[in-house]
């Protein structure tokens, strides 16, 4: 059984409650670190640990928390990014949903070592009923002691407030969720700066996924280094794999990071194999943003060598032949599964969420979806099947976030590895689906 | 503070620390200026949105000599002591430039002959140097019906190329967020709440600061076509903003009021409403001479030639 950080008590009944979060060592790691540990010491432990941004970056935490600005006087913010709305990603929920009190630890820790002292949880509006759950969690770590003045009696305060948005995919980039959280619109800001230094109202301030600060509190007690032990490489501890699509067992998994890509799918402790026998045809692994790969691709690299569940194994091969973790959302699909059609699903998804700030995603997205409608209900040309490939380059690293690039490398993946099924659905004018 | 070196295109110039390369390109002038749909000096935060001013970074400073891995908006990069820029030198911007004008055509009516931002639009200059012969699409474009904000201005959603200058103008003449851009992505669209910014007396500058035919003076739409009618520069004592402006005249009458341009486009100064739309007699001016207008397109073209001779100036009134 792999080791589980994040979801050892999941399945304890009332988990949410404080009481049986307390009762299982809850918030031991807030007294241990508010009696024992400086603020830098805390960051050290983060930075020891090797933890990686689970938003879907991957960018070390530690040393985002290096980047803050301690000098000004400014106050500085510490936010939790649960906007989780990318397509195949559901894990941030998990936690949300049956542990909040893990999360509003990590957020204690987070904000001692930043020296915030106000923080937000900025949730999805659609998540309105997780918002109810983690509101009232905060309630009872007021409560309890753990939240408002003087916690512990170490001197150290802390206001913890839930946030929710509006429902919009934009708002889980950074500075769109900082936009919005003023009660702006999210539209994401143009870097440098960055957050760490012009953050939340002008000041400093760090954000971290909802998964990066669940891994907190198992960190201090245990130690930075007991996390470094566990996984492969750089890519260190354990991850959340939200899997689903056509596999036996869809589900949340807690991995250790290094686990075998086919260990992942077929066996019964996770994914189960494929449903009703059928063969594996493709995966998208880290969410709908990252490329997919067909099943060969993913279960081994271009070199014949095995696919581990990690940061470095699952890029290895760059986009030619490799994909990227990104957020844990892991698409299955078998062979009755039409690229295409799932394609044209995310096209749409991206044309609805981009903010339309900048003109290549504003007008990429919406044509691309359009030409893949057309390929797709049988009007499609040859040309069509370069064109996009055309849009999705000249929108790739010419916009201002991300969700340019994230809704062009889906297009030209499919196009990469998957060319065959395009041309079939222009020669039948039809999907043979 | 010492002064930062660039180069554009192969032309050094030298300028203070905190500017941008469309700046240092600015200074240098001519082709070396990359094209700003939305950039806008005098508006704070504009800039960074339209794409078409993206140029390459060969080098990003003399102490760090590597490229930038993508193209940057130089209207929002920020130059560095020993930077090396390629603007119409690259043929990665050039052609990347083409694509962006494109997309910035998606969704725009190709319906030129009946704007009355023909002549002096923006989009019509880039298309016309960047653009494609022919379009790729065959998608229908949004569309909007036009709509009033306020008695004076037309809003005409098909042509907005959403580039945000006339929201920060609303931004910066009002001191309440009375404006804004309603929903995302290409179904979003200036919002009419802006029509709450039109009780302000600079209002009218939103009409001027747009480079496409979204928003358009009422009380001079589809009276005459630009190129028939001769600009002048004109003044008048005014208490509210300097009262100085260009006079757009056919014969004797005064078609329409405008600021003053400088060759980028830009308004060197914000006129209030009350020079805009309520002084259209010749006797309210007094008229320094004809204005010169230093664009390629076709506001500048045919009998505009003459205008550039001295001798055909004319003076006063
Ligand atoms: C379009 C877009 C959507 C994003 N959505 C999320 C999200 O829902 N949740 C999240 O944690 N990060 C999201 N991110 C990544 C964030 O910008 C940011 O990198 C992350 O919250 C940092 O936290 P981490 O370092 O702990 O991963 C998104 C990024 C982009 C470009
Ligand atoms: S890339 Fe898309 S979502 Fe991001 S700022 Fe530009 S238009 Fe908005
Ligand atoms: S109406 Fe004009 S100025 Fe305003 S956003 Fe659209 S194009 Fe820009
Ligand atoms: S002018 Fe620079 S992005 Fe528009």
């Amino acid at each position: 059984m792999a080791k589980q950080i994040l979801l050892k008590n999941i399945e304890v009944p009332g988990l949410a409650s404080f009481g049986v979060y307390r009762q299982l060592g809850g918030y031991s790691a807030v007294e241990k670190a508010l009696a024992n540990y400086t603020p830098d010491q805390v960051t050290n432990e983060v930075t020891r640990s090797g933890l990686r941004g689970r938003g879907g970056a991957g960018f070390p935490a530690g040393m985002k928390w290096g980047f803050i600005d301690k000098k000004t006087e400014n106050p500085r913010y510490f936010v939790c990014n649960f906007d989780e709305s990318e397509p195949g990603t559901f894990k941030d929920r998990h936690i949300g949903q049956l542990n909040p009190h893990q999360l509003i630890e990590g957020m204690i820790l987070g904000s001692y070592a930043l020296g915030a002292k106000t923080s937000y949880i900025y949730i999805r509006g659609e998540l309105f009923y997780v918002l109810r759950i983690i509101e009232k969690a905060i309630d009872e770590a007021y409560k309890n002691g753990f939240l408002g003045n003087n916690i512990l009696g170490s001197g150290f305060s802390l206001d913890l407030y839930c946030q929710p948005g509006a429902g919009a995919y934009i708002c889980g980039e950074e500075t769109a969720l900082l936009e919005s959280l003023e009660g702006k619109r999210g539209n994401p800001r143009i870097k440098p700066p960055f957050p760490a230094v012009v953050g939340l109202y002008g000041c400093p301030t760090v954000v971290n996924n909802v998964e990066t600060i669940a891994a907190l509190p198992w960190i201090i007690n245990n130690g930075g280094e007991a996390y470094a032990e566990i996984g492969i490489g750089n890519s260190k501890g354990t991850k959340l794999i939200s899997a689903c699509g056509h596999i036996n067992k869809p589900g949340v998994y807690e991995i250790e990071l290094g686990l075998p890509v086919e260990e992942f799918i077929y066996s019964d402790q996770y994914c189960g194999g494929i449903r009703n026998g059928n063969k594996l045809k493709a995966v998208v692994a880290g969410g709908s943003s990252v490329p997919i790969l067909p099943a060969n691709l993913i279960l081994k690299t271009a070199a014949g060598e095995t696919r581990f569940m990690s940061y470095e194994s699952l890029s290895e091969g760059g986009f030619q032949t490799g994909t990227m973790l990104g957020s844990g959302g892991f698409i299955v699909m078998d062979e009755t599964a039409c690229i295409v059609k799932n394609l044209l699903t995310f096209a749409k998804f991206y044309h609805h969420e981009s903010c339309g700030q900048c003109s290549p995603c504003r007008e990429g997205t919406g044509w691309m979806e359009k030409i893949l409608h057309r390929i797709e209900s049988g009007h499609g040309t040859m040309k069509d099947i370069d064109l996009l490939v055309d849009i999705s380059k000249h929108i790739e690293g010419n916009t201002i976030c991300p969700l340019g690039d994230a809704a062009a490398w889906p297009v030209a993946s499919a196009i990469r590895h998957f060319r065959e099924e395009f041309e079939e659905h222009v020669k039948l004018q039809k999907c043979p689906f | 503070m010492p002064l930062l070196k660039v180069t554009i295109d192969n032309i050094e110039v030298e300028v203070e620390a905190g500017t941008t390369i469309m700046n240092a390109a600015r200074k240098i002038g001519g082709s070396v200026v990359p094209p700003a749909m939305c950039y806008y000096s005098k508006l704070e935060g504009s800039g960074g949105k339209c794409r078409t001013c993206l140029v390459k970074v060969a080098k990003g400073s003399s102490k760090d000599t590597r490229p930038m891995p993508k193209l940057v908006a130089s209207c929002r990069t920020l130059v560095q002591d020993g930077m090396v820029v390629e603007n119409r030198t690259s043929p990665e911007v050039m052609e990347n430039r083409r694509a962006i004008t494109e997309f910035l055509l998606l969704n725009h009516p190709l319906d030129c002959p009946v704007c009355d931002q023909a002549g002096e639009c923006h989009l019509q200059d880039l298309s016309y140097e960047h653009g494609l012969e022919e379009t790729r699409t065959e998608e229908d474009r949004r569309t909007f019906e036009p709509v009033d904000i306020g008695e004076l201005i037309k809003l005409h959603m098909n042509r907005c190329i959403l580039c945000y200058r006339c929201v920060m103008v609303a931004d910066q003449i009002t001191d309440k967020r009375v404006h804004g851009v309603l929903g995302r992505g290409d179904h979003s669209e200036i919002s009419t709440q802006i029509a709450k910014a039109v009780d302000n007396d600079f209002s009218g500058n939103m009409i001027d600061v747009c480079p496409v035919g979204a928003l358009t003076d009422k009380t001079f739409r589809f009276k005459s076509r630009v190129w028939f009618t001769k600009p002048f520069d004109a003044h008048r004592g005014c208490t509210k903003c300097g009262g100085k402006t260009v006079l757009w005249m056919k014969g004797d009458e005064v078609l329409r009021v405008t600021g003053r341009k400088d060759k980028y486009g830009e308004l060197e100064e914000f006129i209030c409403n009350s020079c805009r739309f309520e002084h259209k007699e010749t006797a309210d001016w007094v008229i320094e001479g004809a204005r010169n207008i230093e664009r390629h397109s076709v506001i500048s073209q045919n009998h505009y030639e003459k205008l550039d001779l001295p001798e055909n100036a004319v003076e006063g009134k």
